[in-house]
């Protein structure tokens, strides 16, 4: 990496570098929880999707979905990681309100999955990323204290729901990489199916841990980690917030506390939770009502079977095959919808034109109406079919923008358009001959000065004959008789 | 015909397939006598009402192919049953009502049996004299002021007291066996993942177990036979074939191997209870056993572990009585105080203290001296039993170091009450199969029990060789009706 895209934090004569590491928490896409057969989907009533194993019932027992399992194990492998034959379930003990049976069935000492690593596509680079591991937890329910004057009213329906919890390495230097880390990982697990990485359901959020060091320094400062982010934005803010907060405190000569801390989003700072001394001691032990999961090498050989293209290797074949900069290919493989529509297009048309299209006119249309691309307006059928148009001549680069805003409104096809509006491209010689005529005729003063050497006002023919074909005229057709005319 | 409530489970099915005995009969018969018990204070629901309308409509529609037919049962109150409240002994559940059956018990259930009532226990389960229940101690039928052990001391005295024909109890170092032995009844405790533990309030997860409690072994193997299936909702069930075990019950058990475990032999042991076991021996010798001297050479730590594993385990199982969903509820100014107050009135001493135990052993800077050691010794233990079993086929002790004490006797001292569970614990803790069966008296005339420990799934074995020793010893309860009332 080139020194100075690196990120530091100035004061007087120090820069100080700072440490981020990020634990993950997204939600596995599952129809079920964890443990039980309730419903995992979003926005329900309060309270309708519990089972009597989510409420904690007496009696009742946890009862692995395998289907869970088996998107861990997707997720790991996705991860470049080591997936481990051997994982336990603990108990994490705690009491509150939203937890039913007083204890998270987490995975502690033992987790599904290792090590790993995620690539990010740095505008300088690339950047590997460690994953130091991957484990299954439930989610809690929901705590309510705005309704009620003088309850807490708690909501059921997330309790017990599976979570990943994903943990980097402090492997993070600034709040860009942080992005494109937080984007990478949620694209990857959009390409497996295995968490939909919505953050606005809470179906990815993070606590991340922040620490500073001189830079040069090699031993990492005490970090403090800052709990339940849920959006990239403020996952930014509180990380230069927080690292700002510690170096004032090293700036004067004060120590860092390790401690638990808040992102307060209005006024843009952290303040501490909890210090090192008031931290729960969790008393993990396996849970002695789920065995220890065993999971085969057959199993792990079928999931990777069944692993779909991912970003970094489609990447490599775009451009590899369809000959796209790392830049083009980057964003047209950042999101599996992207890069599903861009190869539904160039089925039927012209790669570069493909290309430039969707990361062009698509993309702004996309966000001017804050839309995914799976909710584009134009779909990939009718934009191929308007790349073909400008292909083969039936209308110009300039037209197909026209065609184009009109297809937006209710996907309409680009032929019709192009037919019923004449649009066509004027492409008979005889006719562009005629029109240039002309556009001479009524020039010839024009002519006269072009004749005598002001060759600059060739632009003016062209777009005076372009005019005159009311825009249809083929240009290269157009250039190509007026310069037999002028210079004959 | 002798006494509807004084016969075996064996006669009543037999009478009610011959058709000379009503489900309505044999269930008006049991609540009669219970109505006039009272004072063994065995129930703490009845469900007498609902069991005479079941009998009837048994009665109406019967069906002689279920292996219970129309037969009234009364379970412990451990196992949560639909619609009829579940305490487990405990204040904080008093108000409980299941809307969902055990496994174990809906096993009883689709076998035509019909429910009783919920029996007295322990406070979750959690005592060995049934002292620690919320809803008072059990009289022993045996004695006067004695008490009838536990946990499932309301199963056993109800049992001894013909107050239900068979019951269900469970055992997680003890609590089927011991007071099985201390009422002059059979209990047994299966293979961990033999019976469901869906639906029953929780102890401690690895250790318990759900048995039946009967008058006799053959009882006991045709409760077995019920109660023992294979169920995913509960994650450590154990899916084997599972045998007849009443079909295949035999009293020949020519040239089996019984090891005798020096380690039992503790200090200050009565003479009555190492008489006990001499005889168990020489019956079983006559039965043309072999006998064979083993060592399970770690014994000895079996309670120390007992005494760390389930506490840690229950800690964290009953969290969740915390007066928020169900249960009882003492309010407080904010949700602390709430969780201090439920859990300080809704507890009671045995349970706190157990708790309290659990939490410590399972804190950070204890867990590895604690809970780590205390699983590797488990380890041994059943390391112990392994090798025992390479070389005999079941193993036989005297089932508790004492007969039945004095309610009141041991209420100040938790250790010498733990210390009943002495010959007990290490079969939970390695998980094998172990039965109680009546096999003398004391100088009191109060009943001693020898425990026939089997191999993991070898039920089969256990209950032949009680079955055999059984007809050697020819136990007579005697038990005189003392507590009756008009």
């Amino acid at each position: 990496m080139s020194k100075n895209s690196e990120y530091l934090i100035e004061r007087e004569n120090k820069q100080y570098e700072v440490i981020i590491g990020l634990e993950v928490h997204a939600q596995v896409t599952s129809e079920s929880k964890l443990f039980s057969q309730s419903s995992t989907k979003f926005g329900a009533e309060p309270n309708t999707q519990v089972s009597l194993v989510d409420a904690a019932f007496p009696g009742m027992l946890p009862v692995i979905n395998e289907f869970c399992i088996e998107q861990a194990i997707k997720t790991g492998i996705g991860l470049k990681a080591k997936i481990n034959k051997k994982s336990v379930f603990d108990r994490k003990n705690y009491f509150y309100a939203d937890l039913p049976q007083g204890y998270q069935i987490s995975q502690y000492k033992y987790p599904i999955v290792g090590e790993g690593k995620v690539i990010l596509d740095m505008p300088n680079g690339q950047k590997e990323i460690g994953i130091e591991r991957l484990h299954l937890e439930q989610d809690a329910g929901k705590s309510i204290h705005d309704i009620d004057p003088n309850n807490t009213l708690v909501d059921l329906n997330r309790s017990g729901v599976a979570l990943m919890e994903i943990v980097s390495k402090p492997d993070l230097r600034s709040p860009d990489e942080v992005n494109v880390y937080i984007k990478k990982l949620r694209s990857i697990m959009r390409y497996l199916g295995t968490c939909d990485g919505n953050m606005q359901e809470g179906s990815l959020r993070a606590d991340v841990n922040v620490s500073v060091r001189l830079k040069g320094e090699t031993e990492f400062g005490t970090r403090c980690e800052i709990k339940n982010v849920n959006s990239i934005k403020f996952m930014q803010m509180a990380i230069i917030s927080e690292a700002n907060r510690q170096i004032d405190l090293l700036e004067e000569g004060k120590e860092i506390d390790q401690e638990t801390r808040l992102f307060d989003t209005k006024r843009n700072e952290t303040r501490s939770m909890r210090s090192k001394e008031d931290a729960h001691d969790y008393r993990y032990f396996p849970d002695p009502d789920l065995l220890p999961l065993e999971i085969s090498q057959e199993l792990i050989e079928k999931i990777k079977s069944d692993i779909p293209e991912l970003p970094d290797e489609k990447k490599k074949r775009f451009i590899d095959k369809f000959n796209l900069s790392p830049y083009e290919a980057t964003i047209l493989v950042s999101d599996i919808e992207t890069s599903n529509f861009f190869e539904e297009v160039i089925k039927n048309s012209d790669v570069k034109l493909a290309t430039n299209w969707i990361t062009g006119e698509l993309f702004a249309v996309l966000n001017e109406k804050n839309l995914e691309i799976s909710q584009s307006p134009v779909s990939a059928k009718n934009l191929s079919k308007l790349i073909n148009l400008i292909k083969d001549g039936t209308i110009s680069g300039k037209i197909a923008k026209t065609v184009f805003e009109q297809m937006i409104d209710g996907d309409q096809d680009p032929l019709i358009i192009v037919k019923e509006k004449g649009l066509k491209q004027e492409s008979d010689p005889k006719a562009i001959e005629e029109l240039i005529n002309k556009v001479i005729e009524n020039n010839s003063d024009k002519v006269a000065e072009y004749k005598s050497g002001k060759d600059k006002l060739f632009g003016f023919f062209v777009g005076q004959a372009m005019k005159e074909s009311k825009g249809k005229g083929n240009p290269q057709l157009i250039n190509k008789i007026l310069k037999e005319k002028l210079n004959g | 015909m002798s006494d509807i409530t004084s016969q075996s489970l064996f006669e009543l099915t037999s009478n009610i397939k011959e058709k000379k005995l009503s489900s309505g009969e044999i269930t008006k018969a049991f609540i009669d006598r219970a109505e006039k018990s009272k004072k063994l204070n065995v129930y703490v629901t009845d469900n007498f009402e609902k069991a005479i309308d079941q009998s009837k409509k048994f009665d109406s529609n019967p069906n002689f192919d279920l292996k219970l037919p129309g037969i009234p049962i009364a379970v412990k109150d451990l196992f949560c049953t639909n619609g009829v409240r579940t305490t487990a002994g405990s204040k904080i559940l008093n108000n409980f009502v299941p809307t969902y059956e055990s496994t174990v018990t809906q096993n009883l259930w689709s076998q035509g049996a019909i429910l009783l009532g919920k029996l007295n226990c322990d406070e979750f389960a959690m005592g060995s004299s049934n002292e620690t229940s919320f809803f008072g101690n059990v009289q022993n039928p045996v004695g006067e002021n004695l008490v009838p052990g536990g946990s499932s001391g309301g199963s056993s005295a109800a049992v001894a007291a013909n107050l239900t024909p068979v019951t269900i109890g469970t055992d997680t170092g003890g609590s089927i066996r011991q007071p099985a032995s201390f009422t002059g009844t059979v209990g047994l405790k299966p293979t961990y993942g033999s019976c469901s533990r869906y639906g029953i309030v929780a102890f401690a997860s690895s250790l318990d177990q759900a048995g039946p409690m009967t008058k006799n072994v053959r009882d006991c193997s045709m409760l077995l036979e019920v109660i023992s299936s294979f169920d995913q909702k509960d994650s450590t069930s154990i899916d084997y074939k599972r045998n007849c075990y009443s079909k295949e019950l035999s009293k020949d058990i020519k040239g089996k191997k019984i090891g005798i475990p020096k380690e039992y032999r503790v200090d200050n042991m009565p003479d009555e209870i190492e008489q006990l076991w001499k005889n168990g021996i020489s019956y079983a010798k006559d039965c043309g056993a072999e006998i064979i001297d083993i060592s399970l050479p770690h014994t000895n730590y079996a309670l120390p572990t007992y005494y760390i594993v389930a506490p840690a385990e229950a800690s964290s199982n009953l969290a969740r009585y915390d007066g928020v969903k169900y249960g009882f509820r003492s309010p407080g100014q904010n949700l602390i105080e709430m969780y201090e107050k439920t859990r300080s009135e809704g507890f009671g001493d045995e349970v706190k203290r157990r708790i309290m135990i659990g939490t410590y052993v399972l804190s950070s800077g204890y867990y590895d001296a604690y809970y780590l050691k205390a699983q590797k010794v488990r380890q041994l233990i059943k390391k112990d039993f392994d090798d025992a079993f390479s070389k005999v086929d079941a193993i036989l002790t005297p089932s508790t170091p004492s007969s039945a004490f004095k309610i009141g006797e041991k209420t100040n001292d938790p250790v010498s009450m733990y210390l009943n569970d002495i010959f007990t614990v290490p079969i939970n803790l390695a998980g094998l199969p172990g039965i109680s069966i009546p096999a003398g008296k004391d100088k009191n005339n109060y009943p001693l029990g020898l425990q026939v420990i089997g191999k993991p799934f070898d039920e089969q074995n256990i209950l032949n060789i009680s079955y055999a020793l059984e007809d050697k010893i020819n136990f007579k309860n005697d038990i005189s009706d003392w507590w009756l009332s008009e």
